[in-house]
């Protein structure tokens, strides 16, 4: 699915991420786990194509693309999804409409015929029940005057909405209570298929024990230093990052 | 007296004085006006940020002209309409029937104008006064209902072509109507409408004023709206610049009365060298009234926009609540905006307001729409609308609606969503 190789990027020129590689395979959930500063969000900037971010060497190939030369819409249309930290407020843009057009750009890339009005509303009252939105919420301004947690269930939603092949869900647990946490990890986890797969960006373990990894990478310094299977979590919610730090050390 | 030819030749030296009806001393004035002051400078405090050196430079000529359709122009398909081309008044493509409770008269065919509206201190109103064309006076009787709008429909219609043009209204006592006035321009370049609208709203009637421009990006425009509101009676003024090149919009408005209600709306979105200037003057001269004013501009390539919102709130005109808002969204770095609220409040017991924003569309924002798969052009889009749809949701009227939204997908392929 997503094949990142040697990625070294700055912003301004400070060097964020030294040397960072990963690989997903369809139907897998990675987990990046790291302290504050690590480069977690870094990584998910760049994968979506935030232009504040240079990157100096590396290669990320996705499904074939050299992912890197696309830009932020392509990379979408080719089944790309960041569920952001912090979702952005539109004022005055309707949340329906803007993924009417979402969708029907993204169907145009790939010579589909645009969605029905009819199959559309369709869609919206099956997606929005998945993260339990209201779908007044669905049809109000992007985000506008949404609690945390509802700007979180709007990103689950939009994400169904979009069915990507890739999602990155970053701090998607950051500032959401435990009824909250467990709506969007269901979210996820019913939206999971053998075709798709998700990375996991946390600082803690709590969303994992909703959203099971098959991975579990620790991001240090720009780089990814440890890889391990789910239980990996749990050591470092029990250790904290400085067990990690120490064994580098060494 | 007659205007002074010999001197430097002036860009209305082709024209000759009007033949309607104006009272003497209106055409002496105006005319001896005209031969004593220049056109306004930017040193003129009213024309700061308007140049009219161009228009100066030009030469313009009055001729009638004859259209084969107005079918483009046809803003609300349900209205009753008139309409003027070059200023003169086209029988064959206004309607034929009216209804009973309007009446309807063209200037040219009235025994004396009356001398109400003139501001014989004003250029471009005593060029008005000096060479007017045409003019049509509307009378909504009292207590009429109107089921479907008044709509007149000005067109420009060849090279240098200039209309001096009026639009008189009287809207009767406890009456309601809507007036749509549309302006376009065809076949020529370098044309000038300069057109002055008098607006007579008595007690407890209610009006409306829909107001669509859509000349070429060659042409001048100037236009004056002075609005004088009796008791109980409540004005909307929407306007949309949607093309011309060099745009005045003056709208006076004297709240005579109290409890009145005063709404003036106006967006307008620029590209290329566009110039829109939109000024206005709110009187509340009597208490216990309120007004709103919502301008946005959305401006692009070079063009340059200047708002200048005044709201004077007279000695003893206590409990107004004036509220005033001027935003523009700057699309390319060599837009430029000039925006000046003022306020003047001369009594003590008052709610006024008055905000301006220029800023660039949220980049935040645009990336996140582009992470949805928006292309970057949708995303603008419909941040603009967004924007803009504040003020374009203020036409109140469906057809008008329906109209802009085609005038901005052909001028700026993109569709309103709202």
């Amino acid at each position: 699915m997503i094949k990142i190789n040697d990625l070294h990027a700055k912003i301004g020129e400070k060097e964020i991420l030294k040397g960072l590689s990963l690989e997903v395979k369809a139907g897998e959930i990675h987990a990046i786990m790291g302290p504050n500063g690590a480069g977690k969000s870094t990584l998910a900037s760049i994968l979506a194509g935030r232009e504040d971010y240079e990157v100096t060497a590396g290669q990320v190939d996705f499904q074939g693309e050299d992912l890197l030369e696309l830009s932020t819409e392509d990379r979408a249309r080719e089944g790309l999804f960041l569920a952001f930290q912090y979702p952005v407020e539109i004022p005055g843009v309707s949340n329906i409409n803007f993924l009417r057009t979402a969708i029907n750009e993204i169907r145009e890339y790939n010579k589909e015929e645009p969605v029905s009005a009819k199959d559309f509303m369709a869609m919206v009252r099956e997606k929005s029940a998945l993260v339990e939105l209201d779908s007044k919420l669905a049809s109000r301004s992007v985000n506008e005057g949404f609690s945390g947690g509802e700007k979180k269930r709007n990103e689950i939603f939009q994400m169904a909405m979009l069915a990507p092949k890739l999602a990155i869900l970053d701090e998607t647990d950051s500032g959401l209570d435990i009824d909250a946490l467990r709506i969007v990890a269901n979210g996820v986890n019913k939206l999971r298929t053998s075709e798709n797969a998700t990375i996991v960006i946390t600082h803690y373990q709590r969303l994992l024990d909703h959203i099971v990894p098959d991975f579990v990478h620790v991001l240090y310094d720009g780089k990814i230093v440890k890889t391990g299977g789910k239980e990996l979590a749990l050591e470092l919610e029990e250790k904290g990052y400085d067990w990690i730090k120490a064994e580098l050390a060494n | 007296m007659s205007v002074d030819l010999n001197s430097t030749p002036l860009f209305f030296s082709e024209l000759k004085e009007t033949i309607l009806p104006l009272s003497e001393n209106e055409k002496k004035n105006s005319i001896s006006f005209l031969n004593e002051n220049k056109l306004p400078t930017t040193r003129n405090e009213a024309w700061k940020y308007t140049r009219l050196a161009k228009l100066g430079k030009s030469k313009f000529i009055s001729s009638n002209s004859e259209l084969e359709s107005i079918d483009q122009y046809n803003i609300d398909p349900s209205a009753t309409t008139l309409v003027f081309v070059n200023g003169f008044f086209s029988e064959e493509l206004s309607s034929n029937d009216c209804p009973d409770n309007l009446t309807w008269s063209l200037l040219s065919q009235k025994n004396k104008i009356e001398e109400t509206i003139s501001d014989e201190s004003e250029y471009f109103n005593c060029l008005n006064s000096a060479f007017l064309v045409e003019g049509v006076e509307l009378n909504i009787a009292d207590k009429a209902i109107m089921k479907n709008p008044i709509q007149i429909i000005h067109v420009l219609n060849g090279d240098a072509i200039i209309s001096n043009f009026r639009i008189v209204v009287n809207a009767g006592k406890s009456s309601e109507a809507s007036i749509i006035t549309g302006f376009f321009s065809e076949n020529g370049d370098s044309q000038f409408s300069n057109v002055i609208s008098e607006i007579n709203v008595a007690e407890n009637a209610k009006l409306t004023m829909d107001k669509l421009q859509y000349e070429t990006e060659s042409t001048f425009h100037i236009s004056t709206e002075k609005v004088k509101q009796a008791r109980n009676s409540v004005f909307t003024i929407n306007t949309a610049t949607l093309n011309g090149g060099l745009v005045r919009n003056n709208v006076v408005v004297d709240v005579d009365g109290e409890n009145c209600n005063t709404h003036m709306n106006g967006a307008y979105l620029l590209k290329n060298k566009q110039h829109v200037d939109n000024h206005t003057l709110v009187n509340h001269n009597v208490p216990n009234c309120d007004s709103f004013e919502l301008y946005k501009g959305v401006m692009d390539d070079k063009s340059t926009a200047v708002f200048n919102g005044k709201v004077i709130v007279h000695k003893d005109a206590q409990k107004i609540n004036a509220f005033q808002s001027n935003g523009n969204v700057l699309i390319s770095d060599d837009a430029t905006v000039n925006s000046k609220p003022e306020l003047e409040i001369f009594a003590d017991d008052v709610k006024c307001s008055h905000g301006s924003t220029t800023g660039q569309l949220d980049d935040e924002a645009i990336f996140y729409l582009q992470c949805r798969g928006l292309s970057k052009k949708s995303a603008h889009q419909l941040m603009v609308s967004a924007f803009i749809g504040e003020v374009l949701e203020k036409f109140e009227n469906e057809n008008v609606r329906t109209y802009i939204n085609g005038l901005l997908k052909s001028r700026f392929n993109w569709d309103y969503v709202s």
